[in-house]
């Protein structure tokens, strides 16, 4: 079990909506990562940080229900992970559109919405509000310049904001997202964070975020799970992202430093867990 | 099969001169059985192939659809050998390789050279079956390239009968198939079952290619199914419209290819893939033209302009 899993009291006072206990996981006989006992109150924004394979993305899926736990306890708005949860919103990892795919933004919004049923649909057959709820979702991203072109004719921010509300349109609690900034400038980067935490303070969502760079996310960071070395930690990130805090719960020799402006920088984990991809 | 070479020959001796009244033309057309189940069948499959070819080009699947045909080929080959008719043999290749393929689900990226290796080794097992029937050259020929003009009475009930339940389970299938060609790690999490319903898309595909086969053969499967339908995503956004205007190239190409054919000596196929190649072609130079035509037209107002427009909102990765 890793030390320093305590939560800070600041982001433990509201009902969590991620609660594991003791949860484990691997593939077959390897296990990735074991001993990760946290909470994600409601309403708060959470990085999973750590070095790349590190087991990030699966912490998602397990939150998905697409994976089963090894061992430990996982709930999620107080139940088991069930695959295809309503409840939850999902920005897989390196979503890429190539040119010749030719849906439109509008169409691939509305598959967030009803994509997993069957048949077509046709009038009558859907909800009747299914194109209010695709039109709010499309605005509440800013898209509605380009909603109506095909996705493969998108900028990478434009697919990234599209993305978002595909992910918001069923009205979710949580937000899951898997590295939706990798493939953005740093001036899109801050866009799409802006955007992230503005509506997730709006419909008071949880969000649950994988990163390659915390730098971008600390302005609305409530909690860091850090996943490294087959173990899990969390906590506030002013807790865990120091020196002593990494080196202790990792037994090994990390440093964090910080620069002039703030800007976070992990060394010791891998070459460099986090990083700024530009000045 | 001989039938063909007789058909042909009988056209090439009592077709009527063309009169320019297309509804001489076509009456005149239809007063040949041959041509009756040639228009019957081929309206059916250009239907199917239309539709299903839409969702095989926005899942990227095009090789599989054309690993597929050749499979078939060696099933077919294989059943005439053994004394069967060469439906038998294409249904249970392709629905048993189609299944196979599904299976691999997403992971069929990147395996183009194990189903090229396989399909290669298919053709030369048919090739062989072919050869052990030491019988007709035309029916490897007819399986090959195609053979609308000699369809029977029956190869019309059997495509009609197989269009209806391809048809249906791409209704039904819509949404999902749609979904998971995006993504399908997305799929997945909101509760589609990803493997099961690739393997469902290649099984009807199977029967889509059965049926496609009897029109324009293994070689040229493309035509009917992937052409129109990589023409009509360029044409419309809308999967609702591209699906129809898919189905509608189909339908003309092979409408177009039988009456060209009948007033000419040259086979339909030739003119079912010219036409279907000359119109994605056209459609592809004019995408071409109209965004040069956007980007000079863009470039002249930025000269123009007094100013440089400051960034945009967002921009590319």
């Amino acid at each position: 079990m890793a030390a320093g899993v305590q939560v800070s009291p600041l982001t433990v006072a509201g009902p969590a909506a991620v609660a594991a206990a003791g949860l484990a996981v691997g593939y077959g006989a390897r296990t990735i990562w074991s001993g990760a006992t946290f909470s994600v109150p409601a309403g708060a924004f959470a990085a999973v940080l750590g070095p790349n394979g590190a087991g990030k993305s699966t912490l998602l899926r397990l939150l998905l229900g697409l994976q089963q736990p090894a061992a430990g306890g996982l709930e999620v708005l107080g139940r088991r992970p069930r695959r295809g949860s309503p409840l939850i919103g999902y920005v897989p990892q390196g979503v890429t559109f190539d040119a010749e795919f030719s849906i439109r933004g509008a169409d691939f919004v509305g598959l967030g919405l009803d994509g997993h049923r069957w048949g077509m649909p046709l009038p009558g057959w859907t909800r009747a509000d299914r194109g209010e709820a695709i039109a709010a979702a499309i605005e509440a991203v800013g898209a509605q310049a380009y909603a109506g072109r095909p996705m493969g004719q998108l900028s990478g921010g434009e697919q990234q904001r599209l993305l978002l509300a595909q992910a918001l349109v069923g009205r979710p609690r949580i937000l899951l997202l898997d590295e939706p900034l990798s493939n953005l400038d740093v001036r899109n980067q801050a866009a799409i964070v802006g955007l992230i935490g503005e509506v997730a303070r709006v419909g008071g969502l949880t969000v649950v975020m994988v990163a390659h760079d915390v730098n971008p996310l600390l302005p609305l960071l409530d909690l860091v799970v850090y996943v490294a070395r087959g173990r899990v930690a969390a906590g506030a990130p002013g807790e865990i992202i120091t020196s002593e805090s990494l080196s202790r719960i990792y037994s090994a020799p990390v440093e964090v430093i910080r620069d002039r402006r703030g800007r976070v920088f992990v060394v010791g984990l891998d070459e460099e867990v986090a990083h700024p991809h530009a000045g | 099969m001989p039938v063909e070479l007789s058909v042909l020959l009988k056209i090439a001796d009592t077709t009527p001169p063309l009169s320019w009244n297309p509804l001489d033309d076509l009456a005149a057309m239809l007063q040949y059985e041959f041509m009756v189940h040639a228009f019957q069948a081929g309206t059916v499959v250009a239907v199917v192939a239309g539709v299903i070819g839409y969702f095989v080009v926005v899942r990227g699947t095009s090789f599989a659809a054309h690993a597929l045909s050749h499979i078939g080929f060696a099933g077919a080959t294989g059943a005439v050998a053994i004394g069967l008719s060469p439906v038998v043999g294409l249904l249970v290749f392709t629905v048993g390789s189609g299944a196979a393929i599904g299976a691999l689900g997403s992971r069929i990226r990147g395996r183009d050279v194990t189903i090229g290796i396989v399909l290669a080794w298919t053709l030369g097992l048919g090739v062989l079956f072919i050869s052990l029937y030491t019988g007709y050259a035309t029916e490897a020929y007819a399986l090959l390239f195609g053979e609308i003009l000699g369809i029977s009475d029956r190869d019309v009930q059997f495509v009609v009968v197989a269009a209806v339940p391809t048809l249906l389970a791409l209704a039904a299938l819509y949404r999902p198939l749609l979904f998971s060609s995006v993504d399908e790690n997305l799929a997945a999490a909101r509760g589609v079952p990803v493997t099961a319903l690739s393997i469902a898309f290649m099984v009807v595909l199977a029967l889509a290619v059965t049926e496609a086969v009897q029109v324009v053969g293994v070689l040229l499967i493309f035509a009917l199914i992937v052409t129109p339908a990589a023409t009509a995503v360029r044409l419309t956004q809308r999967p609702a419209a591209a699906i129809a205007a898919a189905a509608g190239l189909a339908l003309l190409f092979t409408w177009a290819g039988l009456a060209i054919a009948f007033y000419s000596p040259h086979p339909v196929s030739f003119f079912i893939t010219s036409l279907a190649f000359g119109t994605y072609l056209a459609v592809r130079l004019a995408g071409l033209a109209r965004r040069y035509v956007r980007t000079s037209r863009s470039s002249w107002r930025k000269l123009t302009s007094p100013r440089m427009p400051s960034a945009p909102s967002s921009g590319s990765s």
